[in-house]
């Protein structure tokens, strides 16, 4: 009998788990269709009231902006990812962008957003360049002039910065406060020792082509510098630059200006002007002080702030030993947008913070002399760059803008010429993922472990993994 | 005939007690590994992802997911890697394992502070493999320590980059595995060693026995069962290495995927895409293996009995 008993009980169990798998496929088909495309007459549920606003970040970039910036924001004492605006509080979610984390986090909640709790829904969330469209080309970023934003808020934004987080149907669902066109930083000490002068222009001739800027790299091994840290420094210089785009036509394309990344780094990795390592590893922020030894660094306005020590004693910039150039080729990198999200209970915070953060030019120009950042207005930056706008420095006075990075030197007329030429028409939604694998795939030809094509087929097949959607070769 | 009747009643009244104090452990396996197990086992045989926001699947495509795996003909590349890497974690592992524990099983050596030794041989067992993965990648990093001091005495010209060199990277994983785990197999192979009946020694000594002839023809056969154990349970958790080679070489397996392990391949469908159907087949081929393996334990504990 008792053996009878337990037999039911296990089949029971069996078939129930069969049920629940079969329930859980329904609920998932169901979501299929809600996720996809960016629909035009799609009705945004936006109310106000929520108590808590939930900001999703991966960094503490936007957490200090608005510390530092933000109007009647008040961050809590002791808590970093808390703080209180107009009485609501500020809950922040901080998950780093490492192997996608960010994303996939994000993209778990997203699905959720509309059954969560008020106080759990998400309010605002940032994302960058690389897989912007992902968001913007779904219901779940709410276009701005549904939060009461108007393109005269908007005019002064460099251009580029709006066609990033624009939609199929020409809805701007994004802002951001800051424009990323990037420069060359270089060592002055450096350039001094193996080129003879720190001038601006003289360094820009070494460095204007990549044949020259490979001949000079040459100069600096045999000086014993490095050109750049690691290898994937140049990558995002040659990745600007594509006339094709990642995927065309479901497909996946190597562009020839990559392949010419592939090829010029190689000679370099082989010749020691650069290592293997990743960016962000502490090899590649090596550089940051005289002892690495590294000649120079690509990078936007960002870069400065977050990430080259120039609040830390002994470092380059904070000696004001970086000097400031074109380079070979126009760039840009990264830049985060801030979007509202479908279901927000607190739009009209949203909007305060959109308006206040990027719209508006005093906050900008703050952001520009506190945080060395490149803001997002065309008139202010040109009018900085120029030394029509004033500054006030430590003691009140009106001086022209200058940054204590570059020794006293104003980098945003390289900026400014550089942010004009942003051109963002060759943007997919896959960019992240293949940029990632590609560099992760080449690093292996670097090394010499394989040949160009067999690196090539590693990148095919890891691609593969994170879009199976795709085609390749 | 009614004495054994009201044993028999008796029994029943207890095994019920058994059976109640069981239900939570029936719950948490049904909810928790069952339905896991079964709903893996199925997906495998559906085309279900997930791209960024949007759903694909799951259709039905029978075991194109399993001929994908063969065809492609990565995962035994995979099994390669993760045997190779085990091997070289494992030989020195039960080396030292077999040495430490002759010395501390020794009654005639009489070791000073052996407990304090055996916490500190364990030690390394209880970091987080991530902590100590994030440890030895800072350690030999182009910049790290091992590098300066190796180029600061001349041994070396250039600083030599672990992670960049299949030797080294392998290497280097074989070695964090072996310091995690010697201490663990040390104790095991200790406790084998101090169930040996100690008059077989004494009745060696006697005979003159040298404390080579001791171990060799005494300590080793006797020790034949556990060492199997010992080396069937590593040879399982040397199949499920993940932690230390995703998180040193940050999940590329680099260089050229000859430190990716076949965990290591499972996570990568599972992690971005939520790959369901290829992730599946892939712990389904896992499954199988891990369970030929189980029962050769279970053979070789069958042979024990019978030799008794």
């Amino acid at each position: 009998m008792r053996k009878k008993a337990l037999s039911v009980l296990l089949t029971t169990a069996m078939v129930a788990s069969m049920f629940t798998a079969c329930g859980s496929k329904d609920s998932n088909s169901n979501s299929s269709t809600g996720g996809s495309g960016s629909d035009k007459n799609h009705e945004y549920t936006v109310s106000n009231g929520g108590k808590v606003l939930n900001i999703y970040v991966w960094n503490d970039e936007f957490i200090n902006r608005m510390k530092d910036h933000m109007p009647g924001y008040v961050a809590d004492e002791k808590d970093p990812l808390l703080g209180t605006l107009d009485g609501v509080t500020v809950k922040w979610t901080q998950v780093a962008s490492d192997n996608n984390a960010y994303q996939n986090n994000l993209d778990e909640k997203l699905q959720k957003q509309a059954t969560a709790a008020a106080d759990d829904k998400i309010d605002m969330f940032l994302m960058e360049a690389d897989y912007a469209l992902k968001y913007v080309d779904s219901n779940y970023t709410v276009p701005v002039d549904k939060l009461g934003i108007t393109a005269d808020d908007t005019k002064n934004m460099y251009k580029y910065t709006k066609d990033v987080v624009t939609d199929a149907n020409g809805q701007l669902k994004g802002l951001s406060w800051q424009g990323c066109p990037g420069i060359l930083f270089y060592n002055r000490a450096a350039a001094k020792e193996v080129l003879g002068t720190d001038d601006q222009a003289e360094v820009q001739k070494a460095v204007a082509d990549w044949d020259t800027y490979v001949a000079t790299a040459q100069k600096m091994v045999d000086a014993g510098y490095k050109m750049t840290a690691t290898s994937n420094d140049t990558y995002r210089v040659y990745s600007n630059n594509v006339t094709t785009k990642w995927v065309e036509d479901g497909k996946v394309n190597v562009d020839a200006n990559i392949k010419k990344w592939a090829e010029d780094t190689k000679k370099l990795v082989d010749m020691k002007a650069c290592g293997t390592a990743d960016l962000w590893s502490d090899d590649w922020s090596a550089g940051f002080y005289p002892t690495g030894k590294v000649f120079c660094y690509f990078g936007p306005a960002w870069l400065i702030n977050f990430c080259m020590a120039a609040d830390k004693e002994g470092s380059i910039a904070y000696e004001g030993g970086w000097g400031a150039t074109e380079g070979p080729q126009g760039f840009f990198w990264g830049g985060t947008w801030i979007a509202g999200c479908d279901f927000t209970d607190n739009a009209d915070l949203v909007k305060k913070i959109m308006i206040n953060m990027t719209c508006t030019d005093d906050i900008l120009v703050d952001i520009v002399v506190k945080d060395n950042d490149f803001t997002n207005s065309k008139p202010v930056m040109e009018a900085l760059a120029n030394g029509t706008k004033k500054v006030q420095d430590a003691d009140g006075n009106e001086v022209e803008y200058s940054s204590p990075v570059f020794g006293g030197i104003n980098p945003l007329s390289f900026y400014a010429k550089s942010a004009d030429k942003i051109d963002l028409s060759k943007l997919t939604g896959y960019d992240q993922g293949c940029n990632e694998k590609f560099q992760q795939a080449m690093k292996n030809y670097f090394l010499g472990e394989c040949s160009y094509d067999e690196a090539l087929k590693l990148f095919y097949k890891d691609i593969k993994v994170v879009y199976p959607n795709l085609k390749t070769e | 005939m009614s004495q054994s009747k009201t044993r028999n009643s008796k029994a029943v009244s207890y095994n019920k007690w058994g059976y109640i104090f069981l239900i939570p452990f029936i719950v948490v396996y049904l909810l928790f590994q069952l339905v896991p197990l079964v709903t893996t086992i199925y997906y495998s045989f559906f085309d279900y992802y997930r791209m960024g926001l949007v759903y694909y699947g799951p259709f039905a495509n029978g075991i194109n997911n399993y001929t994908q795996i063969i065809n492609d003909g990565y995962i035994f590349t995979y099994f390669k890697n993760t045997i190779i890497m085990w091997i070289i974690g494992f030989v020195p592992q039960i080396l030292v394992s077999l040495l430490l524990g002759a010395w501390f099983s020794d009654n005639r050596l009489r070791l000073k502070g052996e407990s304090f030794f055996k916490t500190v041989i364990y030690l390394p067992n209880l970091i987080m493999a991530s902590a100590f993965a994030m440890l030895f990648f800072t350690l030999t990093s182009e910049r790290g320590p091992i590098n300066q001091i190796l180029t600061g005495l001349h041994i070396i010209k250039e600083p030599y980059i672990f992670l960049d060199h299949t030797a080294g990277a392998r290497g280097l994983v074989g070695f964090m595995n072996f310091i995690m785990w010697f201490g663990n197999t040390t104790i095991l192979l200790l406790a084998g060693m101090l169930g040996i009946d100690v008059s077989l020694f004494e009745a060696a000594e006697v005979d003159g026995a040298t404390s080579n002839q001791k171990f060799f023809r005494i300590t080793l056969p006797l020790l034949r069962p556990i060492l199997v154990y010992v080396l069937i349970t590593s040879l399982i958790g040397g199949l499920q290495m993940f932690d230390v080679p995703q998180i040193l070489t940050k999940g590329s397996g680099a260089p050229m995927e000859t430190t990716k392990t076949l965990i290591m391949y499972l996570n990568e469908y599972i992690k971005i895409t939520k790959n369901y159907g290829m992730a599946g087949a892939i712990s389904v081929i896992l499954f199988v293996l891990t369970g030929i393996l189980s029962v050769i334990v279970f053979q070789f504990s069958d042979n024990k009995t019978k030799v008794k």
